[in-house]
Protein backbone atom coordinates (compact mmCIF):
# COMPACT_ATOMS: atom_id res chain seq x y z
CA UNK A 1 0.00 0.00 0.00
CA UNK A 2 3.06 2.37 0.76
CA UNK A 3 4.54 1.29 -2.47
CA UNK A 4 1.11 2.49 -4.46
CA UNK A 5 1.05 5.47 -2.41
CA UNK A 6 4.58 6.70 -3.34
CA UNK A 7 3.62 5.64 -6.84
CA UNK A 8 0.74 8.20 -7.16
CA UNK A 9 2.74 10.79 -5.27
CA UNK A 10 5.57 10.45 -8.00
CA UNK A 11 2.90 11.97 -10.46
CA UNK A 12 3.12 15.91 -10.97
CA UNK A 13 -0.69 16.25 -10.94
CA UNK A 14 -1.54 14.18 -8.16
CA UNK A 15 1.07 16.88 -6.09
CA UNK A 16 -0.93 19.62 -7.60
CA UNK A 17 -4.13 18.11 -6.81
CA UNK A 18 -3.39 17.98 -3.30
CA UNK A 19 -1.41 21.13 -2.81
CA UNK A 20 -4.61 23.10 -4.53
CA UNK A 21 -7.10 20.59 -2.39
CA UNK A 22 -5.81 21.39 0.56
CA UNK A 23 -5.31 25.53 0.29
CA UNK A 24 -9.26 25.42 -1.01
CA UNK A 25 -10.37 22.75 2.06
CA UNK A 26 -8.56 24.96 4.92
CA UNK A 27 -10.11 28.11 3.59
CA UNK A 28 -13.24 26.41 3.43
CA UNK A 29 -13.32 24.51 6.58
CA UNK A 30 -12.83 28.02 8.52
CA UNK A 31 -15.50 30.27 6.97
CA UNK A 32 -17.65 27.00 6.41
CA UNK A 33 -17.43 26.73 10.70
CA UNK A 34 -18.88 30.79 10.38
CA UNK A 35 -21.42 30.24 7.62
CA UNK A 36 -22.55 27.39 9.91
CA UNK A 37 -22.96 29.53 13.19
CA UNK A 38 -24.45 32.69 11.03
CA UNK A 39 -26.64 30.11 9.26
CA UNK A 40 -26.07 31.16 5.53
CA UNK A 41 -25.66 28.18 4.48
CA UNK A 42 -28.28 28.90 1.47
CA UNK A 43 -25.78 32.09 0.55
CA UNK A 44 -22.93 29.65 0.21
CA UNK A 45 -25.32 27.34 -2.08
CA UNK A 46 -26.28 30.57 -4.28
CA UNK A 47 -22.71 31.99 -5.09
CA UNK A 48 -21.90 28.96 -6.66
CA UNK A 49 -24.62 28.66 -8.51
CA UNK A 50 -24.12 32.74 -9.78
CA UNK A 51 -20.28 31.85 -9.78
CA UNK A 52 -21.57 29.40 -12.87
CA UNK A 53 -22.54 32.22 -15.44
CA UNK A 54 -19.00 33.86 -14.69
CA UNK A 55 -17.23 30.12 -15.02
CA UNK A 56 -18.73 29.94 -18.33
CA UNK A 57 -18.69 33.24 -19.44
CA UNK A 58 -14.97 33.42 -18.67
CA UNK A 59 -14.48 31.94 -22.01
CA UNK A 60 -15.81 34.02 -24.02
CA UNK A 61 -13.98 36.71 -22.94
CA UNK A 62 -10.59 34.83 -22.92
CA UNK A 63 -10.46 34.33 -19.02
CA UNK A 64 -9.47 31.30 -17.32
CA UNK A 65 -12.98 30.10 -15.53
CA UNK A 66 -11.29 30.55 -12.23
CA UNK A 67 -11.19 34.66 -12.92
CA UNK A 68 -14.32 34.43 -14.43
CA UNK A 69 -16.29 32.82 -11.85
CA UNK A 70 -14.22 35.14 -8.86
CA UNK A 71 -15.32 38.32 -10.66
CA UNK A 72 -19.17 37.35 -10.60
CA UNK A 73 -19.44 35.53 -7.14
CA UNK A 74 -17.65 38.92 -5.56
CA UNK A 75 -20.18 41.05 -6.93
CA UNK A 76 -22.66 38.90 -5.96
CA UNK A 77 -21.33 38.63 -2.67
CA UNK A 78 -21.36 42.36 -1.96
CA UNK A 79 -24.63 42.48 -3.28
CA UNK A 80 -25.93 40.08 -0.30
CA UNK A 81 -23.72 41.49 1.94
CA UNK A 82 -25.18 44.56 1.20
CA UNK A 83 -29.32 43.73 0.89
CA UNK A 84 -28.27 41.17 4.27
CA UNK A 85 -31.26 40.80 6.10
CA UNK A 86 -33.31 41.47 3.55
CA UNK A 87 -32.62 38.54 1.49
CA UNK A 88 -33.66 36.05 4.04
CA UNK A 89 -37.28 37.61 2.89
CA UNK A 90 -36.96 37.18 -0.47
CA UNK A 91 -36.71 33.23 -1.40
CA UNK A 92 -38.80 33.51 -4.41
CA UNK A 93 -36.06 36.62 -5.86
CA UNK A 94 -33.38 34.47 -4.69
CA UNK A 95 -34.29 31.60 -6.68
CA UNK A 96 -35.07 33.50 -10.11
CA UNK A 97 -31.59 35.07 -9.58
CA UNK A 98 -30.22 31.90 -9.54
CA UNK A 99 -32.03 30.41 -12.05
CA UNK A 100 -31.31 32.82 -14.61
CA UNK A 101 -27.62 32.68 -13.76
CA UNK A 102 -27.08 29.05 -14.34
CA UNK A 103 -29.93 30.00 -17.76
CA UNK A 104 -27.57 32.28 -18.88
CA UNK A 105 -24.63 30.07 -18.13
CA UNK A 106 -25.87 27.40 -20.48
CA UNK A 107 -25.73 30.15 -23.06
CA UNK A 108 -22.17 30.93 -22.65
CA UNK A 109 -21.41 27.09 -23.04
CA UNK A 110 -23.44 27.01 -26.50
CA UNK A 111 -22.03 30.24 -28.27
CA UNK A 112 -18.82 29.13 -27.03
CA UNK A 113 -18.16 26.06 -29.23
CA UNK A 114 -16.21 23.48 -28.13
CA UNK A 115 -15.85 24.49 -24.25
CA UNK A 116 -18.97 22.16 -23.55
CA UNK A 117 -16.34 19.44 -22.56
CA UNK A 118 -15.38 22.15 -19.45
CA UNK A 119 -18.98 22.48 -18.46
CA UNK A 120 -18.80 18.83 -16.49
CA UNK A 121 -15.19 20.19 -15.49
CA UNK A 122 -17.27 23.20 -13.75
CA UNK A 123 -19.97 21.33 -12.38
CA UNK A 124 -18.35 18.14 -10.87
CA UNK A 125 -14.94 20.12 -10.57
CA UNK A 126 -11.95 18.61 -12.09
CA UNK A 127 -8.96 18.86 -8.99
CA UNK A 128 -6.31 16.88 -11.23
CA UNK A 129 -6.43 19.75 -14.19
CA UNK A 130 -5.67 22.51 -11.94
CA UNK A 131 -1.66 24.18 -13.09
CA UNK A 132 0.94 25.17 -10.98
CA UNK A 133 -0.43 28.72 -11.73
CA UNK A 134 -3.74 28.18 -10.59
CA UNK A 135 -1.96 26.70 -7.34
CA UNK A 136 -0.29 29.93 -6.74
CA UNK A 137 -3.38 32.19 -7.43
CA UNK A 138 -5.36 29.74 -5.07
CA UNK A 139 -2.37 30.42 -2.61
CA UNK A 140 -2.65 34.01 -2.79
CA UNK A 141 -6.43 33.96 -2.47
CA UNK A 142 -6.74 31.61 0.35
CA UNK A 143 -4.13 33.48 2.18
CA UNK A 144 -5.51 36.70 1.74
CA UNK A 145 -9.09 35.48 2.64
CA UNK A 146 -7.82 33.86 5.92
CA UNK A 147 -5.41 36.90 6.81
CA UNK A 148 -8.56 39.40 6.24
CA UNK A 149 -10.77 36.85 8.53
CA UNK A 150 -8.25 37.07 10.84
CA UNK A 151 -8.71 40.79 11.47
CA UNK A 152 -12.40 40.74 11.85
CA UNK A 153 -12.69 36.91 13.77
CA UNK A 154 -13.77 38.22 17.03
CA UNK A 155 -16.06 40.87 15.80
CA UNK A 156 -17.44 38.33 13.45
CA UNK A 157 -18.03 36.12 16.26
CA UNK A 158 -19.78 38.39 18.36
CA UNK A 159 -22.12 39.40 15.68
CA UNK A 160 -22.66 35.76 14.57
CA UNK A 161 -23.72 34.74 18.15
CA UNK A 162 -25.87 37.82 19.09
CA UNK A 163 -26.22 40.84 16.49
CA UNK A 164 -28.59 42.84 18.66
CA UNK A 165 -25.80 43.03 21.63
CA UNK A 166 -22.92 43.60 19.56
CA UNK A 167 -24.92 46.57 17.46
CA UNK A 168 -25.17 48.32 20.91
CA UNK A 169 -21.88 47.68 21.40
CA UNK A 170 -21.07 49.51 18.80
CA UNK A 171 -19.88 46.41 16.26
CA UNK A 172 -20.91 47.23 12.19
CA UNK A 173 -23.68 45.16 11.25
CA UNK A 174 -24.04 45.61 7.75
CA UNK A 175 -19.77 46.10 7.42
CA UNK A 176 -19.62 42.52 8.86
CA UNK A 177 -21.78 41.33 6.43
CA UNK A 178 -19.68 42.63 3.55
CA UNK A 179 -16.17 41.46 4.55
CA UNK A 180 -17.98 37.82 5.11
CA UNK A 181 -19.72 37.96 2.17
CA UNK A 182 -17.04 38.86 0.04
CA UNK A 183 -14.67 36.16 1.96
CA UNK A 184 -17.57 33.79 1.65
CA UNK A 185 -17.37 34.60 -2.34
CA UNK A 186 -13.27 33.46 -2.35
CA UNK A 187 -13.98 30.79 -0.61
CA UNK A 188 -16.53 28.74 -2.58
CA UNK A 189 -14.53 29.74 -6.03
CA UNK A 190 -12.23 28.25 -4.63
CA UNK A 191 -13.92 25.11 -3.08
CA UNK A 192 -15.55 24.59 -6.33
CA UNK A 193 -11.70 24.09 -8.27
CA UNK A 194 -11.58 21.38 -5.92
CA UNK A 195 -15.12 19.34 -5.81
CA UNK A 196 -17.39 21.65 -8.92
CA UNK A 197 -19.91 24.15 -8.85
CA UNK A 198 -23.06 21.60 -7.30
CA UNK A 199 -20.81 19.93 -5.20
CA UNK A 200 -19.67 23.19 -2.92
CA UNK A 201 -21.73 22.52 -0.77
CA UNK A 202 -19.99 19.67 0.88
CA UNK A 203 -16.66 21.38 1.06
CA UNK A 204 -17.76 24.41 2.78
CA UNK A 205 -20.28 23.21 4.97
CA UNK A 206 -19.78 19.71 5.44
CA UNK A 207 -16.87 19.79 7.78
CA UNK A 208 -17.91 22.86 9.68
CA UNK A 209 -21.54 21.30 10.23
CA UNK A 210 -19.44 18.22 11.74
CA UNK A 211 -17.21 20.04 13.75
CA UNK A 212 -19.74 22.30 15.07
CA UNK A 213 -22.35 19.75 15.97
CA UNK A 214 -19.23 18.18 18.10
CA UNK A 215 -17.09 20.49 19.49
CA UNK A 216 -17.77 23.18 22.20
CA UNK A 217 -15.42 25.79 21.94
CA UNK A 218 -15.18 27.87 18.70
CA UNK A 219 -11.31 26.97 18.44
CA UNK A 220 -11.86 23.57 19.06
CA UNK A 221 -14.42 23.78 16.43
CA UNK A 222 -12.49 25.49 13.75
CA UNK A 223 -9.59 23.57 14.13
CA UNK A 224 -11.80 20.13 13.80
CA UNK A 225 -13.32 21.61 10.79
CA UNK A 226 -10.09 22.34 9.26
CA UNK A 227 -8.48 18.34 9.98
CA UNK A 228 -11.97 16.82 8.88
CA UNK A 229 -11.63 18.83 5.73
CA UNK A 230 -8.00 18.04 5.13
CA UNK A 231 -8.64 13.87 5.60
CA UNK A 232 -11.27 14.34 3.24
CA UNK A 233 -10.09 16.18 0.41
CA UNK A 234 -6.52 13.78 1.19
CA UNK A 235 -8.24 10.51 1.36
CA UNK A 236 -10.78 11.51 -1.49
CA UNK A 237 -8.03 12.84 -4.16
CA UNK A 238 -5.90 9.20 -3.25
CA UNK A 239 -8.97 7.03 -3.81
CA UNK A 240 -9.52 8.27 -7.07
CA UNK A 241 -6.21 7.38 -7.91
CA UNK A 242 -6.91 4.09 -6.87
CA UNK A 243 -10.21 3.56 -8.50
CA UNK A 244 -10.03 5.81 -11.26
CA UNK A 245 -13.69 7.02 -9.54
CA UNK A 246 -13.84 11.02 -9.63
CA UNK A 247 -12.07 12.74 -6.69
CA UNK A 248 -15.62 14.46 -6.27
CA UNK A 249 -17.12 11.64 -5.78
CA UNK A 250 -14.76 10.49 -2.82
CA UNK A 251 -14.88 13.61 -1.19
CA UNK A 252 -18.59 14.27 -0.84
CA UNK A 253 -18.94 10.68 0.14
CA UNK A 254 -16.59 10.56 2.73
CA UNK A 255 -18.15 13.61 4.67
CA UNK A 256 -21.80 12.52 3.88
CA UNK A 257 -20.40 9.08 5.83
CA UNK A 258 -19.02 11.12 8.40
CA UNK A 259 -22.14 13.53 8.96
CA UNK A 260 -24.28 10.34 9.29
CA UNK A 261 -21.76 8.84 12.26
CA UNK A 262 -21.62 11.91 14.16
CA UNK A 263 -25.41 12.56 13.87
CA UNK A 264 -26.21 9.41 15.26
CA UNK A 265 -23.42 9.54 17.74
CA UNK A 266 -25.17 12.90 18.85
CA UNK A 267 -28.67 11.74 18.94
CA UNK A 268 -28.18 7.96 20.66
CA UNK A 269 -25.11 8.43 22.51
CA UNK A 270 -24.75 12.04 23.57
CA UNK A 271 -28.19 13.20 23.36
CA UNK A 272 -27.86 16.55 22.72
CA UNK A 273 -30.91 16.44 20.60
CA UNK A 274 -34.03 17.80 22.97
CA UNK B 1 -25.81 62.86 42.11
CA UNK B 2 -26.45 62.43 38.37
CA UNK B 3 -29.83 60.52 37.30
CA UNK B 4 -29.01 56.89 36.18
CA UNK B 5 -31.35 57.70 32.92
CA UNK B 6 -32.67 60.71 32.27
CA UNK B 7 -35.46 61.13 29.34
CA UNK B 8 -36.64 64.80 28.74
CA UNK B 9 -39.59 65.45 25.83
CA UNK B 10 -38.28 61.91 24.04
CA UNK B 11 -39.85 61.82 20.47
CA UNK B 12 -39.82 58.83 18.01
CA UNK B 13 -41.32 57.62 14.86
CA UNK B 14 -40.91 54.80 13.22
CA UNK B 15 -41.10 54.46 9.13
CA UNK B 16 -43.58 58.04 9.43
CA UNK B 17 -45.41 56.78 12.78
CA UNK B 18 -45.02 58.13 15.60
CA UNK B 19 -44.22 55.60 18.01
CA UNK B 20 -43.52 58.00 21.22
CA UNK B 21 -44.04 61.61 21.80
CA UNK B 22 -42.87 63.82 24.82
CA UNK B 23 -42.18 60.90 27.06
CA UNK B 24 -40.14 61.90 30.38
CA UNK B 25 -38.37 59.89 33.28
CA UNK B 26 -35.76 60.03 35.51
CA UNK B 27 -33.87 56.88 36.84
CA UNK B 28 -31.90 57.09 40.03
CA UNK B 29 -28.62 55.08 40.07
CA UNK B 30 -29.76 51.53 41.84
CA UNK B 31 -33.48 51.32 40.97
CA UNK B 32 -35.49 49.11 39.74
CA UNK B 33 -37.79 49.90 36.86
CA UNK B 34 -40.31 47.99 35.57
CA UNK B 35 -41.26 48.93 32.29
CA UNK B 36 -44.65 47.79 30.83
CA UNK B 37 -47.21 48.77 27.60
CA UNK B 38 -49.49 46.57 25.11
CA UNK B 39 -47.82 44.94 22.18
CA UNK B 40 -46.13 47.62 20.07
CA UNK B 41 -46.37 50.48 22.58
CA UNK B 42 -42.54 51.13 21.90
CA UNK B 43 -41.28 49.15 25.56
CA UNK B 44 -38.14 47.88 22.82
CA UNK B 45 -38.29 51.27 20.91
CA UNK B 46 -37.11 53.45 24.20
CA UNK B 47 -34.68 50.55 25.20
CA UNK B 48 -33.16 51.07 21.68
CA UNK B 49 -33.11 55.11 22.09
CA UNK B 50 -31.62 54.55 25.02
CA UNK B 51 -28.90 52.55 23.64
CA UNK B 52 -28.99 54.87 20.66
CA UNK B 53 -29.98 52.66 17.89
CA UNK B 54 -32.94 54.86 17.15
CA UNK B 55 -32.30 58.21 16.83
CA UNK B 56 -34.81 60.41 18.78
CA UNK B 57 -36.69 63.02 16.58
CA UNK B 58 -37.34 65.40 19.97
CA UNK B 59 -35.94 66.08 22.98
CA UNK B 60 -32.45 63.90 24.60
CA UNK B 61 -32.28 60.64 26.65
CA UNK B 62 -28.65 61.09 28.66
CA UNK B 63 -27.56 58.15 30.80
CA UNK B 64 -25.42 59.13 33.83
CA UNK B 65 -25.12 62.10 32.65
CA UNK B 66 -23.51 61.75 28.93
CA UNK B 67 -26.09 62.05 25.64
CA UNK B 68 -27.32 58.55 24.38
CA UNK B 69 -24.94 56.82 21.81
CA UNK B 70 -23.85 53.80 20.86
CA UNK B 71 -21.31 51.67 22.04
CA UNK B 72 -21.89 52.73 25.62
CA UNK B 73 -20.01 50.55 28.41
CA UNK B 74 -22.04 51.86 30.73
CA UNK B 75 -25.03 50.15 29.67
CA UNK B 76 -25.43 46.45 29.73
CA UNK B 77 -28.24 45.36 27.11
CA UNK B 78 -30.00 41.71 26.93
CA UNK B 79 -31.85 41.56 23.96
CA UNK B 80 -35.25 40.28 22.86
CA UNK B 81 -34.09 37.81 20.22
CA UNK B 82 -32.66 35.11 21.12
CA UNK B 83 -30.01 33.23 19.91
CA UNK B 84 -30.44 30.09 18.09
CA UNK B 85 -27.45 27.90 17.26
CA UNK B 86 -29.73 24.59 16.75
CA UNK B 87 -27.50 22.23 15.90
CA UNK B 88 -24.37 23.03 16.88
CA UNK B 89 -22.47 21.89 20.14
CA UNK B 90 -21.41 25.72 21.45
CA UNK B 91 -21.57 26.19 24.90
CA UNK B 92 -23.31 28.72 26.81
CA UNK B 93 -19.76 29.35 28.20
CA UNK B 94 -18.16 29.56 24.33
CA UNK B 95 -20.94 31.65 23.44
CA UNK B 96 -20.50 34.65 26.69
CA UNK B 97 -16.32 34.61 25.77
CA UNK B 98 -17.36 35.48 22.03
CA UNK B 99 -19.58 38.27 23.45
CA UNK B 100 -16.79 39.26 25.72
CA UNK B 101 -13.41 39.30 23.45
CA UNK B 102 -16.34 40.69 20.55
CA UNK B 103 -14.77 44.20 21.10
CA UNK B 104 -11.85 43.88 19.56
CA UNK B 105 -9.80 43.56 16.65
CA UNK B 106 -8.12 40.14 15.38
CA UNK B 107 -8.18 36.33 16.89
CA UNK B 108 -10.00 35.68 19.89
CA UNK B 109 -6.92 34.07 21.97
CA UNK B 110 -8.06 33.11 25.52
CA UNK B 111 -6.71 35.65 27.88
CA UNK B 112 -6.86 35.05 31.39
CA UNK B 113 -8.17 38.39 32.25
CA UNK B 114 -10.71 37.54 29.52
CA UNK B 115 -11.71 34.20 31.41
CA UNK B 116 -11.88 35.63 34.60
CA UNK B 117 -14.32 38.23 33.64
CA UNK B 118 -16.58 35.34 31.72
CA UNK B 119 -15.90 33.26 34.70
CA UNK B 120 -17.43 35.86 36.96
CA UNK B 121 -20.54 36.64 35.05
CA UNK B 122 -21.19 33.16 34.46
CA UNK B 123 -21.44 32.65 38.24
CA UNK B 124 -23.17 36.13 38.92
CA UNK B 125 -25.68 35.38 36.23
CA UNK B 126 -26.12 31.61 37.71
CA UNK B 127 -25.17 29.84 34.55
CA UNK B 128 -22.29 28.40 36.67
CA UNK B 129 -24.04 24.57 36.25
CA UNK B 130 -24.18 24.22 33.11
CA UNK B 131 -22.41 26.81 31.50
CA UNK B 132 -20.16 24.02 29.65
CA UNK B 133 -23.20 22.51 27.75
CA UNK B 134 -23.76 23.00 24.05
CA UNK B 135 -26.36 26.18 24.52
CA UNK B 136 -28.41 24.55 21.83
CA UNK B 137 -30.05 22.13 24.38
CA UNK B 138 -30.66 24.61 27.13
CA UNK B 139 -33.76 24.99 28.29
CA UNK B 140 -35.68 28.31 28.09
CA UNK B 141 -34.78 30.07 31.47
CA UNK B 142 -31.24 28.51 31.06
CA UNK B 143 -30.77 30.23 27.69
CA UNK B 144 -32.45 33.15 29.10
CA UNK B 145 -29.69 33.62 32.14
CA UNK B 146 -26.47 33.37 29.30
CA UNK B 147 -27.96 36.17 27.39
CA UNK B 148 -27.95 38.18 31.58
CA UNK B 149 -24.13 36.60 31.77
CA UNK B 150 -23.60 38.37 28.25
CA UNK B 151 -25.19 41.88 29.61
CA UNK B 152 -23.62 41.60 32.77
CA UNK B 153 -19.49 42.01 31.14
CA UNK B 154 -17.90 45.20 31.54
CA UNK B 155 -19.67 45.76 34.89
CA UNK B 156 -22.31 47.91 33.36
CA UNK B 157 -24.03 50.44 35.33
CA UNK B 158 -26.60 50.15 33.65
CA UNK B 159 -28.83 47.12 32.72
CA UNK B 160 -31.52 46.77 30.01
CA UNK B 161 -33.12 44.04 30.02
CA UNK B 162 -35.49 43.65 27.35
CA UNK B 163 -38.42 41.09 27.76
CA UNK B 164 -36.55 38.42 29.71
CA UNK B 165 -39.31 36.84 30.72
CA UNK B 166 -40.83 36.06 27.55
CA UNK B 167 -41.86 32.34 27.04
CA UNK B 168 -41.26 31.28 29.95
CA UNK B 169 -43.11 29.14 32.74
CA UNK B 170 -44.07 30.94 35.92
CA UNK B 171 -41.62 28.91 37.85
CA UNK B 172 -38.89 29.69 35.62
CA UNK B 173 -40.16 33.70 35.66
CA UNK B 174 -39.80 33.74 39.26
CA UNK B 175 -36.15 32.27 39.14
CA UNK B 176 -35.24 34.77 36.66
CA UNK B 177 -36.48 37.66 38.43
CA UNK B 178 -34.86 36.33 41.21
CA UNK B 179 -31.57 36.51 40.10
CA UNK B 180 -31.94 39.99 38.61
CA UNK B 181 -32.81 40.90 42.13
CA UNK B 182 -29.98 39.31 43.18
CA UNK B 183 -27.69 41.09 40.50
CA UNK B 184 -28.80 43.94 41.73
CA UNK B 185 -27.95 43.74 45.14
CA UNK B 186 -24.63 42.52 44.22
CA UNK B 187 -23.60 45.15 41.80
CA UNK B 188 -25.80 48.49 42.42
CA UNK B 189 -26.62 48.24 39.10
CA UNK B 190 -29.76 50.04 37.63
CA UNK B 191 -32.40 48.04 36.50
CA UNK B 192 -34.53 48.98 33.71
CA UNK B 193 -36.73 45.29 32.94
CA UNK B 194 -39.36 45.09 30.08
CA UNK B 195 -42.43 42.81 30.65
CA UNK B 196 -45.58 41.96 29.60
CA UNK B 197 -47.36 41.38 32.65
CA UNK B 198 -46.73 43.12 35.90
CA UNK B 199 -47.35 40.97 38.33
CA UNK B 200 -44.10 38.84 38.02
CA UNK B 201 -42.34 42.33 39.20
CA UNK B 202 -44.70 42.98 42.22
CA UNK B 203 -42.48 43.90 45.42
CA UNK B 204 -39.60 43.60 43.22
CA UNK B 205 -39.58 46.96 40.96
CA UNK B 206 -38.96 49.83 43.08
CA UNK B 207 -40.95 52.00 40.44
CA UNK B 208 -43.08 51.54 37.00
CA UNK B 209 -42.70 53.04 33.64
CA UNK B 210 -46.12 52.88 31.81
CA UNK B 211 -46.22 53.21 27.89
CA UNK B 212 -49.33 53.82 25.94
CA UNK B 213 -50.04 55.94 23.28
CA UNK B 214 -47.16 57.30 22.95
CA UNK B 215 -46.71 58.74 26.23
CA UNK B 216 -45.25 57.21 29.49
CA UNK B 217 -46.27 57.56 32.94
CA UNK B 218 -43.32 57.31 36.10
CA UNK B 219 -43.97 56.51 39.13
CA UNK B 220 -45.02 53.71 42.04
CA UNK B 221 -47.31 50.78 41.57
CA UNK B 222 -49.62 52.18 43.28
CA UNK B 223 -49.65 56.04 41.09
CA UNK B 224 -49.32 54.54 37.72
CA UNK B 225 -51.24 51.28 37.79
CA UNK B 226 -54.44 52.87 39.02
CA UNK B 227 -57.65 52.82 36.75
CA UNK B 228 -57.29 56.81 36.59
CA UNK B 229 -53.93 57.13 35.22
CA UNK B 230 -53.98 54.37 32.90
CA UNK B 231 -57.61 55.91 31.83
CA UNK B 232 -55.40 59.21 30.84
CA UNK B 233 -52.57 57.03 29.20
CA UNK B 234 -54.79 54.70 27.30
CA UNK B 235 -57.25 57.90 26.37
CA UNK B 236 -59.91 55.09 27.14
CA UNK B 237 -61.37 54.00 29.79
CA UNK B 238 -59.32 51.10 31.66
CA UNK B 239 -60.49 49.86 34.77
CA UNK B 240 -57.62 48.44 37.41
CA UNK B 241 -58.69 45.25 39.44
CA UNK B 242 -56.77 43.81 42.08
CA UNK B 243 -57.30 40.53 42.97
CA UNK B 244 -55.32 38.63 46.10
CA UNK B 245 -52.25 40.58 44.95
CA UNK B 246 -52.60 40.44 41.11
CA UNK B 247 -53.29 43.07 38.71
CA UNK B 248 -55.59 43.01 36.37
CA UNK B 249 -55.90 45.69 33.93
CA UNK B 250 -59.20 45.74 31.84
CA UNK B 251 -60.79 47.70 28.64
CA UNK B 252 -63.95 49.09 29.81
CA UNK B 253 -64.55 48.16 25.97
CA UNK B 254 -63.62 44.46 27.02
CA UNK B 255 -60.81 42.77 26.78
CA UNK B 256 -57.90 41.76 29.09
CA UNK B 257 -54.59 44.31 29.04
CA UNK B 258 -52.87 42.16 31.14
CA UNK B 259 -54.11 39.48 33.85
CA UNK B 260 -51.40 37.59 35.82
CA UNK B 261 -52.15 34.61 34.34
CA UNK B 262 -50.97 34.60 30.03
CA UNK B 263 -51.17 31.94 28.30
Amino acid sequence: MIEQLRDFLSYDFVRSALIAGSLAAVLGAVVGYFVVIRKVGFAAHALAHVGFTGATGAALFGMSPLNGMLIISLLAGAMMGIFGNRLHRSEIAIGMVLSVCLGVGTLFLTLYNGFAGQASAILFGNIFGVSWQQIIQIAWLSAGSLGVLCIFTRKLLFASVQPDLAEARGVSLSMLSIVFMIILAISVTLASQVVGILLVFTLIIGPAGIAARLFRGFWSGTFASVVIALAAVWSGILLACATNWPPSFWITSILFALYILVEIFCRFVLRTER
Amino acid sequence: MTAALSITNAGVRLGGNEILRAVNAEVQPGEFIGIFGPNGAGKSTLIRCILGLTPLVSGRISVFGVPAGRANQMIGYMPQSRANLEGTALSARSMVAAVAAGDGWGVPWPRRALREEVDRVIELAGVDHYADRPFAVLSGGERQRVGLAQALLGKPQLLLLDEPLASLDPRNQMRLIERVTEIKKTTGATILFTAHDVNPLIGVMDRVLYIAGGEAAIGSLDEVITSQALTNLYKTEIHVIRVEGNIFIIAAEGGVIESARHD
